[in-house]
């Protein structure tokens, strides 16, 4: 009972910020400068048939309500319209980019995994040694290092100054992706690491003083069960919260890494739709962030449930 | 002996507060330290690596990367400082309302915070900036409002912490009005909470601006700026690297010391707050 209540809450809770972002997201063609004919036109040259078959289109002679109603229809179709500059359908665009996006995302979520997890736990299990010391400085530089400016220096250093890695394009089959798209990676996932080893360190912190660990370690358990069964579950409820923000630094960091080293995917797109106004585009781009953002965020909260049984019959209030 | 242990272990400590030092510096003297004009082109010079007339080298067109770097201080480190402190202010009024009154004021604020809180400050301002065309300012203004609301969460809770105590109780009984009390009584307390947060905002706006600028947005063209002259420099990687090298580093250096500092004040602030509460 419980569950479904907390289920039924979060979901309308998520439904209703959909829902606004959506009419927000909308609301980006009639704000922006200019009419929307000629936002929508583009470069294209403007005949009386051209401007009918737009104002047709998009419902431009209906109330702006109703005009937000079909469009959400439409959406919720995947249709987002054409790209006002290259006429191709929005959802077409979005697909042929997300590959490299989601290719770049992974790579990077495994490194934050691999490194950032192990590095928080042992620094927070031996406080205050230098291990610790090291984790805790090079989390706080590198929660505060700009990802462009990191990607670039490693450009500079690994792929102009040593020639191991290649500077731009996201590579052929498996192995050239994974050559092309080491750099990136490792720049987004810098921000990533910074934060989910600092909450894990602190998490480990708190867990280490518990009860239950000393008596783990009186009755003479294995380091790895102490630290794998029982610290590292613990920890995990601080450590997913985390999840959200480092998924909306890695949304941010993908526009940035994908400008810095010119590799087309979703966040390139972005700033290239952006800067020509490509209205369509940006919609679809960002209303597919905000459903991201949502749905991470509704996982998280289910996280909770299946790790702490707390959550599960408090009610997750 | 033990004073020179002391003292290296204040060592780690001063990099950063020396290193913003020489950025603020850099930034009060501007163009009149600077070795060249920061705008002069030298189009018989270009994109030449580090030499002793151009301790940086110089860019595409011939201008020499190390007054550029000078003269853009005063702008790296004025824009997020208005960002942080425009969020200050605004998150300190609008939390303690909210933390203070209560009841409808509250909730109404609160579900406007939430709603916002989870958004990507930078994302929405690459938008907003990129599609209105609206320049540094707007760029400023998107990210004042889209930092605001995480902030307010801080004071709020801060206050909800607070508006219980004994002091608060006793003001209200002695018939002390709502404004003083916020302002003179429970503002004080809130105020460490404010300030920490204030330098790890001048961080994410100081990243922010040069992101912006770096992808073309905000900035206009030819200004001295670090995130723009990342962009504009980077074509000439093979040429003179310390061009695109040199504000990348510096960046970097300014936003780590920033947050160290903040981290530093954070823990005498909290250290302090441990103390008061005790005695």
């Amino acid at each position: 009972m419980y569950i479904l209540a907390f289920l039924g809450k979060r979901l309308f809770a998520a439904a209703v910020t959909l829902l606004v972002t959506s009419f927000v997201v909308f609301s980006l063609l009639a704000a922006s400068p200019g009419s929307p004919e000629q936002t929508l036109l583009g470069s294209r040259p403007p005949t009386p048939e051209l401007i009918a078959a737009i104002r047709a289109r998009y419902h431009l002679d209906d109330p702006f309500l109703s005009r937000f109603w079909q469009w959400l229809g439409d959406v919720v179709q995947m249709d987002f319209g054409r790209s006002v500059r290259s006429g191709q359908p929005v959802t077409d665009m979005l697909s042929e980019r997300l590959d490299v996006t989601l290719a770049l995302g992974v790579y990077a979520f495994l490194l934050v995994l691999v490194i950032a997890v192990p590095a928080g736990l042992s620094a927070g299990i031996r406080r205050g040694s230098v291990l610790d010391r090291g984790v805790t400085l090079t989390a706080l530089v590198g929660v505060s290092a700009p990802p462009f400016a990191v990607g670039l220096l490693l450009l500079t250093v690994f792929g102009v100054g040593l020639g191991w890695f290649p500077v731009f394009g996201a590579g052929e089959g498996f192995a050239g992706r994974v050559e092309h798209l080491t750099l990136p990676a490792v720049t987004m996932a810098v921000a990533g690491v910074a934060i989910v080893a600092r909450q894990t360190r602190a998490a480990a912190l708190d867990v280490a003083t518990k009860d239950f660990v000393t008596f783990a370690e009186a009755r003479g358990l294995p380091r790895s069960v102490v630290l794998g069964r029982y610290a590292l579950r613990n920890s995990a409820l601080p450590v997913i919260t985390s999840a959200g923000l480092v998924l909306a630094m890695s949304l941010t960091g993908a526009v940035l890494v994908e400008s810095t080293f010119a590799l087309p995917g979703l966040g390139s797109l972005l700033v290239e739709s952006v800067s020509t106004k490509d209205i369509p585009v940006v919609q679809g781009l960002a209303l597919l962030t905000a459903a991201l953002m949502i749905g991470v965020n509704l996982v998280v909260d289910l996280c909770y449930l299946g790790l702490d049984p707390r959550v599960r019959h408090s009610g997750g209030a | 002996m033990r004073a020179r242990a002391r003292i290296a272990r204040k060592v780690p400590g001063a990099i950063p507060v020396f290193a913003l030092g020489l950025v603020v510096i850099a930034a009060l003297g501007g163009d009149w330290l600077a070795p060249y004009d920061p705008g002069a082109q030298d189009l018989a010079n270009t994109a030449m690596p580090p030499s002793g007339a151009h301790w940086l080298g110089t860019d595409d067109l011939g201008r020499d990367v190390l007054s550029r770097l000078v003269s853009g201080a005063r702008i790296a480190l004025l824009g997020p400082a208005v960002v942080a402190i425009g969020v200050a202010v605004l998150a300190t009024v609008i939390g303690l309302l909210a933390g203070y009154r209560g009841g409808w004021v509250d909730s109404a604020i609160m579900r406007g915070v939430d709603l916002v809180y989870a958004v990507p400050p930078l994302l929405v301002a690459i938008v907003v900036v990129g599609v209105f065309g609206g320049g540094y300012p707007l760029a400023i203004g998107v990210l004042i409002a889209l930092s605001v609301p995480a902030d307010v969460r801080m004071v709020r809770s801060a206050v909800l912490a607070q508006r219980n105590l004994a002091y608060v109780e006793s003001a209200r009984t002695v018939g002390v009005g709502r404004g003083r009390i916020l302002f003179t009584h429970l503002l004080p307390n809130v105020l460490p909470t404010v300030v920490a947060n204030l330098l790890l905002t001048f961080v994410s706006a100081l990243v922010g601006l040069a992101a912006l600028a770096f992808l073309g947005l905000g900035v206009g063209t030819g200004a001295p700026d670090w995130g723009r002259m990342l962009a504009e420099n980077k074509g000439m990687l093979d040429l003179n690297p310390a061009a695109m090298a040199a504000p990348a580093v510096l960046i970097t250096v300014v936003a780590a010391s920033v947050t160290l500092i903040g981290d530093r004040v954070y823990d005498r602030m909290a250290a302090r707050g441990r103390d008061v509460g005790r005695a």
